[in-house]
């Protein structure tokens, strides 16, 4: 199982460097994944996304439509993708802790 | 990961190999291959020999006894399904499907080839058994089965859609997706499957659905898009979800209602269904058309398709309707009805609108929703207003199983000229049963595949272009979840400034509703391109 090392700590990812037992998640926790995914410094807005991914995350068990994160944090698709280089689903989900979505999306 | 870029991608090398054939070594370079399943997915499905293992590590931790796993699952196989032992059998090797594969025309890999893919299984039948095989090995084209064999099969039977489109040349009518399905299946018991297929099948066996959306998860969807189509059109609908006595169970892909186009499209059946006051109600466990299973046994394909007649039944529905999803339909049309029927608490479908009765439909008791559709606009039921679309220039991409597993090839075209006017066809070697794959189908869709999906969609996405460059096309209409996944990287890495979309998103857009107010945007939000007054 690969693991990620950053700032001293040491995480078990997928191969896709996403985080394996979601529930170890904090603020650090994303501000580490953050280097992994070309996001140099974690600002409001990015805050905004991954807070609102982490607290769906809790009350559903999954991320949500990609439609209504934009809809209920006021960015468009593309400013998600300018603050996660990666997109919503691999980026902004990485660095929220949460699993990566499959299937057909 | 460092990306190759298309102009480097797209020198490809037709000649031969250095290399014997028979030699099965592979190199798992990345961008080529798909990640091992996840050993939790593999013992919450009940499957064999779930590990820690990824196709380059040198050491694949089979069984002790693999050989005979696979020997007899073989021997199993060749007797309980003919056409598998008819197809070992018959190939003369003519050549005629050589160059038909995507995957062949995108990387010149002479192993995909679908006579040579086919042969990689064949020169192991050949060896075991074939008398020929057996008394004069290699001089029979037989080889022994060895580990580096069973790493050649996971690499090629991983790098085929299982598209069919090899078996429209086939003058012998040779299944080559068959032929893979087995493969996957027999690699399927001594443990070698892609995290791809089986993470959406445990999810699938779970929850219902692929993505692991659970009821509350569900209904949170459902309900903002009725918010937000109330928003986009003043009209408020009514989506139920496991609403007992409904006339008719619906049944969508799950990335309908949680990826970007799809989304789009479900907007487009919210309002349509509204619109002609169809007594549906969706099921918060039959919550996904689409089954993995298809892309991992047969066996797997049963126990995931067994919920939607179990829904049917539970809610005392009459009939069931299927969205825009692609290998959801080779299951529901081919194998649902001698899986797991005969439906006969189910009725022949009759759409309550038109009073059409869908025949073709009487065994399964399911309709295709484009069929659906195209009943109500040849019917004369629905007020269309195509100019609602005139920012788009369309074309369609038939995709593979639609097309070639049940025919489905006029009615998306009527539906598509009857809601927009600016339609064009690709090459007519590239559509209809000779249609293109994405590249990305039966499960290959992932991040790490990239390399390889974007050579198995070049032909697609050269005939985009095609179209792109002559008439302007800027939209690529479909009807699969997967392309709507797959095809959006796959142009933008080919063809950029064509975007993607369901046939039913169009639909939604030019459906005039009564009491509707005018149309400020389109179902994406974009700004509507003309006065909206005539309807108001």
């Amino acid at each position: 199982m690969p693991v990620f090392e950053v700032h001293g700590r040491t995480y078990d990812v997928d191969e896709d460097g996403f985080l394996q037992e979601p529930s170890v998640w904090n603020q650090d926790v994303a501000a580490d994944f953050a280097t992994s995914e070309g996001v140099a410094e974690l600002t409001d807005a990015h805050w905004k996304v991954i807070n609102y991914l982490r607290n769906y995350y809790l009350q559903f068990g999954i991320a949500p439509m990609i439609r209504k994160l934009c809809k209920e944090t006021g960015f468009k698709l593309n400013e998600i993708y300018q603050l996660f280089p990666s997109g919503p689903a691999k980026g902004a989900c990485k660095l929220a802790g949460l699993p990566k979505p499959t299937g057909c999306v | 990961m460092s990306q190759p870029k298309p102009e480097q991608l797209v020198q490809i090398q037709y000649g031969p190999q250095p290399r014997d054939w028979m030699d099965p070594a592979v190199e798992f370079r990345k961008g080529t291959f798909c990640y091992s399943a996840l050993a939790k997915n593999l013992n919450y499905l009940g499957l064999p020999n779930a590990r820690d293992w990824q196709p380059f590590d040198e050491d694949w931790k089979l069984p002790p006894d693999w050989k005979r796993i696979i020997l007899d699952g073989m021997k199993e196989r060749l007797e309980k399904f003919r056409s598998f032992r008819l197809f070992m059998d018959i190939c003369v090797r003519c050549g005629a499907c050589a160059d038909k594969c995507h995957f062949f025309l995108g990387s010149g890999d002479p192993k995909n080839m679908p006579v040579l893919r086919a042969e990689l299984m064949r020169s192991v039948y050949r060896r075991y058994f074939t008398l020929a095989g057996r008394l004069l090995g290699r001089l029979a084209g037989a080889r022994d089965l060895t580990e580096d064999v069973i790493k050649e099969w996971f690499y090629y039977f991983y790098q085929c859609t299982e598209c069919r489109r090899c078996s429209v040349f086939c003058p012998y009518g040779i299944d080559t997706a068959e032929i893979t399905m087995i493969g996957r299946e027999l690699l399927n018991l001594i443990g070698c499957n892609i995290n791809w297929v089986l993470e959406p099948a445990a999810n699938c066996f779970r929850t219902g659905n692929h993505l692991g959306v659970q009821p509350h998860g569900f209904k949170d969807s459902v309900d903002f898009a009725v918010d937000e189509l109330e928003e986009l059109t003043g009209i408020r609908v009514d989506a139920s979800i496991n609403r007992k006595g409904a006339e008719v169970l619906f049944i969508v892909p799950s990335a309908d209602y949680f990826g970007t186009p799809h989304y789009y499209t479900f907007l487009g059946y919210l309002a349509l269904l509204h619109e002609i006051g169809l007594d549906y109600t969706f099921s918060a466990f039959a919550s996904e058309g689409g089954n993995f299973g298809l892309f991992n046994s047969h066996e797997m394909i049963k126990r995931l398709n067994a919920k939607v007649y179990a829904e049917a039944r539970r809610l005392g529905v009459k009939w069931i309707l299927g969205g825009e999803c692609g290998h959801m339909w080779r299951v529901l049309h081919q194998y649902m009805d001698t899986m797991n029927g005969p439906a006969d608490f189910l009725e022949v479908p009759v759409s309550p609108v038109t009073g059409t009765r869908f025949e073709h439909a009487r065994s399964t008791k399911m309709v295709h929703i484009c069929e659906f559709t195209a009943d109500l606009i040849h019917n004369g039921k629905l007020r269309l207003d195509p100019s609602r679309n005139d920012h788009w220039t369309v074309t369609f991409h038939d995709s593979c199983n639609p097309a070639r597993a049940m025919g489905l090839l006029e009615e998306p075209r009527y539906i598509l000229r009857s809601v927009c006017n600016r339609f064009h066809e690709m090459p007519e070697n590239t559509i209809r049963e000779q249609t293109f794959c994405c590249g990305s189908g039966s499960g290959l869709g992932t991040d790490e595949n990239f390399e390889m999906r974007m050579r198995g969609g070049l032909p697609r996405a050269n005939a985009v272009k095609y179209v792109h460059q002559r008439h302007g096309v800027n939209l690529l209409a479909c009807i699969c979840a997967i392309d709507k996944a797959t095809l959006p990287p796959l142009l933008e890495y080919w063809v950029p400034g064509v975007e993607v979309a369901g046939v039913h998103e169009l639909v939604g857009n030019a459906l005039v509703m009564r009491g509707e107010r005018p149309r400020l945007t389109d179902l994406r939000g974009e700004p509507a391109t003309q006065a909206e007054a005539v309807h108001a």
